[in-house]
């Protein structure tokens, strides 16, 4: 005898989702990144549709078996994960939450505002996450991620990842 | 067939991503300072992400292959990648003047197929233009810091600046399929590309106090599968596994 699946409400399964970390920066969640982009109920079936950060970001396909996991656990099965790129993910996203979790993880926020396209440099400025100096410095552009760029603290003299604005 | 041709931008949108992302992959490991290196393997990685994209969706248009399929089971005639890409990584300068005559013209042809009539071709653009719009910022301030460096840095940026300018002609001069593409709204007009190449190239040149080689012959054939002896290297490398154990998987 088959029994049908509980139809959980979505708020609770976005509860479920917070609870599931950013694998690089696992302070975050993947709701905080902003990654998630729906969550609904299509008769029975589960869909959530997720966004990737970067298209090259090697995570991308290790989050979705998070997803799965964490959605599998709670007894639901009938489950798609759609990835969707448009519109595309931006910074802009990450939740004010997020953005003080990065902060005292040690990363410094990706300062909004600039527009995305050709003004990279005009962003700023940028705010050391370990003593809160603007006194600050790229060192490289690309950093341990394809989302993080190398700083320095030219005040503390501390290096320090940025998550770029994208 | 209006099918075809989407197949066919995505084609060279997709094989150019692939080839340089290979040839960058190289460094990994090897270039002259750490941050150079991460960000040589970032570039790629951004590469690579765009070309499952492309080839994605050429692969779709192909009566569902997949991205792997396309990259790994073509052979070299079959790839429509421009020449420039294919070049030989040769010194550090080399590789960073390729790169910055191939963003050039990158980020303009992204922020034109934004428009395009094809909205899957339209939202790959959108997602790519974040990640090249570094590519290009990156690459510009590296032309301008070894161009106007030391006399060294100077001399090989020149050398490399002389080798691989003919080959950036292919991306600007629009083929029949170019054509095509515009006339149907799939893609933009490559004279638009061309006039913002030639501006940042020649605003970027000019702070680098490099100069660009005059009358050089335009070197082409890669959009029509005709390539260099590079590309079968290349290929060899990228391809050997899926090739020596069709399907494998780990
Ligand atoms: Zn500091």
């Amino acid at each position: 005898m088959e029994t049908a699946a509980t139809i959980y409400p979505v708020d609770e399964i976005w509860d479920w989702l917070r609870d599931v970390p950013d694998p690089e920066i696992p302070v975050l969640s993947i709701v905080d990144l902003g990654i998630i982009r729906d969550v609904k109920w299509a008769g029975e079936t589960l869909i959530v549709t997720v966004t990737p950060t970067y298209s090259g970001c090697p995570a991308t396909t290790f989050i979705s078996q998070m997803i799965d996991a964490a959605i599998r656990a709670r007894g639901i099965h009938d489950l798609e994960i759609k990835t969707q790129i448009s519109p595309p993910w931006t910074t802009a996203w990450i939740s004010e939450q997020g953005r003080e979790k990065l902060k005292a993880f040690g990363v410094a926020p990706p300062v909004e505002g600039a527009a995305c396209i050709g003004a990279m440099k005009a962003q700023g400025p940028v705010a050391c996450p370990h003593c809160g100096s603007t006194n600050t410095e790229e060192v490289s552009r690309f950093g341990s991620t394809p989302c993080k760029a190398s700083w320095r603290c030219k005040d503390c003299l501390e290096p320090f990842d940025y998550f770029k604005s994208i | 067939m209006p099918n075809a041709d989407s197949r066919e931008l995505a084609l060279r949108m997709g094989d150019n991503c692939l080839i340089l992302a290979q040839r960058l992959g190289a460094w990994c490991g090897h270039a002259p300072a750490l941050e150079e290196d991460i960000a040589l393997a970032n570039t790629a990685l951004d590469l690579i992400g765009q070309t499952r994209l492309w080839l994605g969706l050429a692969g779709e248009m192909e009566g569902g292959k997949s991205a792997d399929d396309l990259a790994f089971q073509r052979d070299a005639r079959a790839f429509r990648n421009c020449l420039l890409v294919e070049q030989p990584n040769g010194d550090y300068a080399h590789t960073l003047v390729r790169q910055f005559l191939f963003d050039a013209w990158h980020a303009p042809m992204l922020t034109g197929l934004m428009k395009s009539a094809d909205p899957r071709v339209a939202e790959i653009a959108a997602k790519s233009i974040k990640e090249v719009d570094y590519h290009l910022e990156r690459s510009t301030d590296l032309v301008i810091r070894l161009g106007d460096g030391s006399e060294e840095s100077h001399a090989r940026m020149q050398s490399a600046l002389d080798d691989f300018y003919p080959f950036a002609g292919e991306l600007l001069t629009p083929d029949a399929v170019d054509e095509a593409l515009a006339e149907a709204g799939l893609a933009l007009d490559l004279q638009s590309v061309r006039s913002a190449w030639r501006s940042h190239v020649a605003a970027t040149l000019q702070e680098a106090t490099l100069t660009a080689p005059v009358d050089a012959p335009v070197r082409k054939g890669g959009k029509q599968g005709l390539h260099s002896e590079a590309l079968g290297y290349v290929l060899a490398e990228l391809q050997w596994m899926q090739r020596a154990y069709p399907g494998a998987e780990w």
